[in-house]
């Protein structure tokens, strides 16, 4: 569908965006983008650093093959471009964090071209963002500068850590489809595993590039804002700084090309400095390496190597699982969510011996209602769910042979949750068995019957709503195992009796 | 004869012998070490580790599992990291700074047995010809003119190496040469140096100038220790991403002189206007001497020659100045904080008191030419000609194998006489060329100058033929017989 474009209302008109997005994630391997040391968030400062992440004199970058390899999956779940040579470029600048005094980074000739991202809004707005590309370059290491009234302190324990730099094309006319771009970007980050996606730790954080024109115009001069670190944040930031540019451009003014920090207390943007600060990075080829050379071969192993991508399997979900697009949506958000539902359906195929299509709606309800729910008021994800794919395939049997009701399986899964024992166990230890039996259940009904002459005679009398008050004795008096439907059929015919 | 006067071939037949113990020869080194000491060849001298090392090498070779260079005093540059001994590349800013890493070819020399002796002084982080620019202090060369009592230089950047294999105070010494740095010392103080093929000998641990030119390689009294030597070095090591995955062969054990079949160039670029007379005449009586030894000789060009000091002088600058950004005063080294100063304060004062005017210079050139609105003109301009060079050099190697030049356009020149950094660049014009190549390159002693100070001849050859050059380079020291001494 085409929506109305996004517009910030200016005082003279409307005014149009144009935004584009330069991602860093940092790169899932378990060293360093030129060196072997360990990448664990969160040990102790500065014990993750070897000698050339510390820039000690005479040391060597050598590159990590597994960067090289995640970055050409994440181009190829991207329809990217391979550039199957690249080449590595110095970017250097002074600062306290940065110990070579340079970043290598690949500005001249990025390992990864042009792609695309279809995206989709919360309000189901489509469109497809194009990337410009992805180069590998090394983090910095981080300033503390808080801890100590008049020096800083430096932990390098991130300082060589690889990044890809994902940089969107300026395709992005809102801050919702900011915001879907970099829910989509992170997800399927997440289900190529080339970056874990953890925004709170740093793992993604993006450049945000913002200006504003009039409908159809040029564009107008941009602003960068830096390093900004949730989804809703990019979003807001879109948002404040197109509003600011307006702003300034309806009292006369004109925007400067700058670099701008968001701050999250405030819900602002201020400048940290104009192009005439701007550093002379004087990029060069980093002679200490290589140019990054690889054949079709492997590409063609990187490719083998995806897994079903988001965009298809929830396509899948839809058509040959016949799941509604919501739960299809809910079920393929999280690769992790996804890999349990395909574990428990597989399971649930096998032990009912029937088709996934077949069990697939019941599966996906119970895990999007039941098992989230549980999992929600236990504050697990769900790789951490107590209940495995294969004790919920277990209940999920019961359920679908007859043996439990639905009430019932609550029931039982509420036992899982408390015990850890298989749902057939439990069934059995509990007596939770559903009686389908007419004979037991004719003789309860008959029993409430007798118990409530006055409420029989009113129901003859043509008071139907009464019907549900048999149903819900007859239940009690069978402690809720009675099959509901069998309950139904006999209420029905015995009253009619 | 003294046991400082030895080559290393005739050490290693003497210790093999039992004709002296590496002890001894470390003692008697140690102490010529000490008699020289005005020379400040050394920056920091190691006798405790040289005499356990010669401890060492001696029970080695009393078991008879001794390496290769088992009880062979050398001297190591200051360039080299070297495990719990101060490292400083002849710098202020580096001063205290004891690594705790050795760096490749160090390790591998001292893996194969040599004994250590110290750490050798040096041109300013190897920018330099002449190693005034050493923050320790001038070396002075054993040499001097006849009937002249001034004080030369020894050459640069290894001029530390130079003087001390000269003056007989180490058997042999590495040296690094990022565009003349191991030939034209060796020329000046009359040994033999050989610069191996780019990614011969690992740059791990070796502080780094120019990334893409600096090279190891050994310094020494003979083209056969020179061999010796090169071979320990050499070697693929995976910590260095432009080191060569390529067989060492035995350089020493390969050595013929024999240069029957081979071709030997002369290329015309080098006869330059105003050619001192006696080292065209040398070059001449080189050639000739080639041909003794079975070559045939033969013109070729390379037309390029004249471009290369301009682009090496690019080049090098460059990837020196973002070499040397890591020495801010935040880590290691040297660090001054002015009062009430922020980190762009610390940064500014640490580096205007830690590097000398001549490092200044080369970073100013360096940020220069690699700055926004000049790239292309300078420093792309300088990667296509250094192409074109190396295409020279291909095109001349269909033709020949090997070619003879002089190594420098002069004999040593006294202190403060090249007060003019362009005068004393153009002491590279002759070694620059091969370096912007990546091809071996040595310097052999050839002959004196009229007031008797030593020349050297340099051979150049194709990628990895070392074992060509030191053919070469072991005619001509059969040849010309030299044998003047400091």
């Amino acid at each position: 569908m085409t929506a109305t474009p996004w517009t910030v209302k200016g005082a003279t008109g409307d005014w149009e965006i144009v935004v584009g997005l330069e991602v860093h994630a940092q790169v899932t391997a378990n060293s360093k983008l030129f060196s072997g040391a360990a990448t664990t968030f969160g040990a102790e400062p500065n014990s993750q650093v070897s000698l050339v992440d510390a820039a000690m004199p005479g040391m060597l970058p050598v590159l990590n093959g597994e960067c090289v390899r995640q970055a050409v999956r994440t181009g190829l779940a991207l329809g990217a471009h391979i550039h199957k040579w690249s080449r590595f470029d110095r970017k250097n600048y002074f600062y306290a964090d940065l110990p070579q005094g340079y970043q290598i980074s690949q500005l001249y000739h990025p390992i990864v071209g042009e792609g695309e991202l279809p995206i989709e809004t919360e309000a189901g707005e489509k469109a497809v963002i194009g990337i410009e590309r992805i180069h590998l370059e090394q983090d910095a290491g981080k300033s503390v500068h808080d801890l100590h009234p008049t020096m800083s302190y430096v932990d390098l324990n991130r300082s060589g850590c690889a990044l890809m730099e994902i940089v969107s094309k300026p395709d992005i006319r809102s801050p919702a489809q900011a915001g879907a771009y970099v829910a989509a970007l992170r997800q399927l980050l997440r289900y190529v595993g080339s970056c874990d996606g953890n925004m709170d730790e740093g793992s993604m954080r993006a450049d945000v590039n913002v200006s504003v024109r009039r409908p159809g115009a040029e564009f107008g001069t941009r602003t960068e804002t830096k390093n900004v670190n949730s989804v809703r944040f990019i979003m807001a930031t879109v948002e404040i700084e197109a509003k600011r540019q307006v702003e300034v451009i309806e009292a006369g003014g004109t925007i400067v090309q700058e670099t701008r920090l968001f701050d999250p207390s405030s819900f602002t943007t201020r400048s940290m400095r104009s192009k005439e600060d701007a550093h002379d990075y004087r990029y060069f080829p980093d002679p200490d390496l290589l140019p990054v050379e690889f054949d079709d071969a492997f590409v063609a192993d990187c490719l083998a190597s995806l897994p079903e991508l988001p965009l298809a399997k929830r396509a899948r979900y839809e058509t040959a699982l016949g799941l509604t697009p919501y739960l299809a949506n809910v079920l393929m958000a999280e690769k992790e969510t996804a890999a349990y539902f395909e574990t428990l359906l597989a399971a649930c195929a096998t032990a009912q011996g029937r088709p996934e299509a077949d069990v697939a709606r019941a599966a996906a309800n119970w895990v999007s209602g039941d098992l989230f729910g549980a999992l929600k008021r236990l504050g697990k994800p769900i790789e951490a769910s107590p209940i495995s794919p294969q004790a919920g395939a277990e209940l999920l049997t019961l359920s679908a042979d007859g043996t439990l009701s639905g009430p019932l399986a609550k029931q039982v899964f509420e036992a899982m949750l408390e015990t850890g024992e298989g749902a057939a166990a439990i069934v059995e230890a509990r007596g939770l068995k559903q009686v389908s039996d007419t004979g037991a259940i004719d003789a309860a009904i008959a029993a409430i019957f007798a118990a409530n002459a006055d409420k029989l005679a009113q129901y003859k009398a043509g008071k139907e709503a009464l019907f549900g008050f048999f149903v819900g004795q007859t239940m009690k008096a069978m402690a809720g195992k009675a099959n509901p439907a069998v309950v139904n059929d006999r209420l029905k015919a015995m009253l009619a009796g | 004869m003294m046991l400082t006067d030895l080559t290393i071939a005739g050490m290693k037949r003497g210790l093999a012998a039992r004709d002296f113990s590496a002890t001894e020869l470390a003692t008697a080194h140690l102490s010529a070490m000490e008699q020289a000491r005005g020379l400040n060849a050394f920056i920091v001298e190691t006798p405790e580790i040289a005499t356990a090392q010669a401890a060492a090498a001696d029970a080695a070779l009393a078991r008879g599992n001794a390496g290769p260079l088992a009880g062979i005093p050398i001297g190591i540059k200051d360039l080299f990291c070297t495990e719990s001994v101060q490292t400083t590349a002849g710098s202020k800013i580096l001063q205290g700074f004891i690594p705790q890493y050795e760096s490749t070819v160090s390790g591998k020399l001292l893996g194969a047995g040599a004994v250590m002796l110290g750490k050798l002084n040096m041109d300013e982080f190897a920018m330099g010809s002449s190693n005034e620019t050493s923050a320790y202090g001038r070396v002075i060369s054993p040499w001097k003119a006849r009937n002249s009592n001034r004080e030369l230089v020894p050459g640069g950047s290894s001029g530390g190496s130079a003087a001390a294999v000269a003056a007989r105070l180490v058997a042999g010494a590495t040296g690094t040469d990022t565009g003349g740095s191991i030939r034209q010392p060796a020329s000046f103080v009359g040994i033999s140096g050989i610069k191996p093929t780019y990614g011969r000998c690992s740059r791990w641990g070796v502080v780094a100038f120019a990334s893409s030119l600096d090279q190891a390689g050994p310094m020494a009294r003979s083209v056969e220790d020179c061999a010796l030597l090169l071979t320990s070095m050499c070697g693929y090591d995976a910590r260095d991403s432009t080191s060569l995955d390529v067989p060492v062969p035995d350089f020493a054990a390969g050595l013929t002189g024999d240069l029957r079949g081979k071709t030997i160039g002369v290329p015309k670029e080098y006869r330059l206007d105003g050619m001192d007379a006696t080292i065209a005449a040398l070059w001449e009586q080189g050639l000739a001497w080639l041909r003794d030894a079975g070559a045939r000789t033969v013109e070729v060009s390379l037309p390029h020659t004249r471009y290369a000091l301009p682009a090496y002088y690019i080049i090098a600058p460059a990837e020196a100045s973002s070499n040397l950004a890591r020495y801010d005063g935040v880590r290691y080294g040297l660090r001054v904080t002015p009062p009430g100063g922020n980190l762009a304060d610390m940064y500014s004062a640490t580096r205007a008191a830690g590097f000398g005017p001549e490092v200044k210079r080369r970073i100013m050139i360096g940020t220069y030419v690699l700055s926004a609105g000049f790239y292309d003109a300078y420093y792309t301009q300088a990667q296509r000609v250094r192409t074109l060079i190396a295409r020279d050099f291909e095109l001349a190697f269909e033709k020949c194998d090997l070619l003879l030049t002089p190594t420098a356009p002069s004999a040593a020149f006294a202190f403060g006489d090249k007060a003019d950094p362009l005068a004393m660049y153009l002491n590279d014009v002759f070694t620059v060329p091969s370096s912007l190549a990546g091809l071996p390159a040595m310097s052999v002693p050839a002959g004196l100058s009229p007031d008797g100070l030593p020349l050297g001849l340099q051979i150049i050859g194709r990628p990895l033929d070392e074992a060509g050059v030191l053919d070469a380079g072991l005619a001509i020291e059969r040849a010309a017989g030299f044998t003047a001494r400091p």
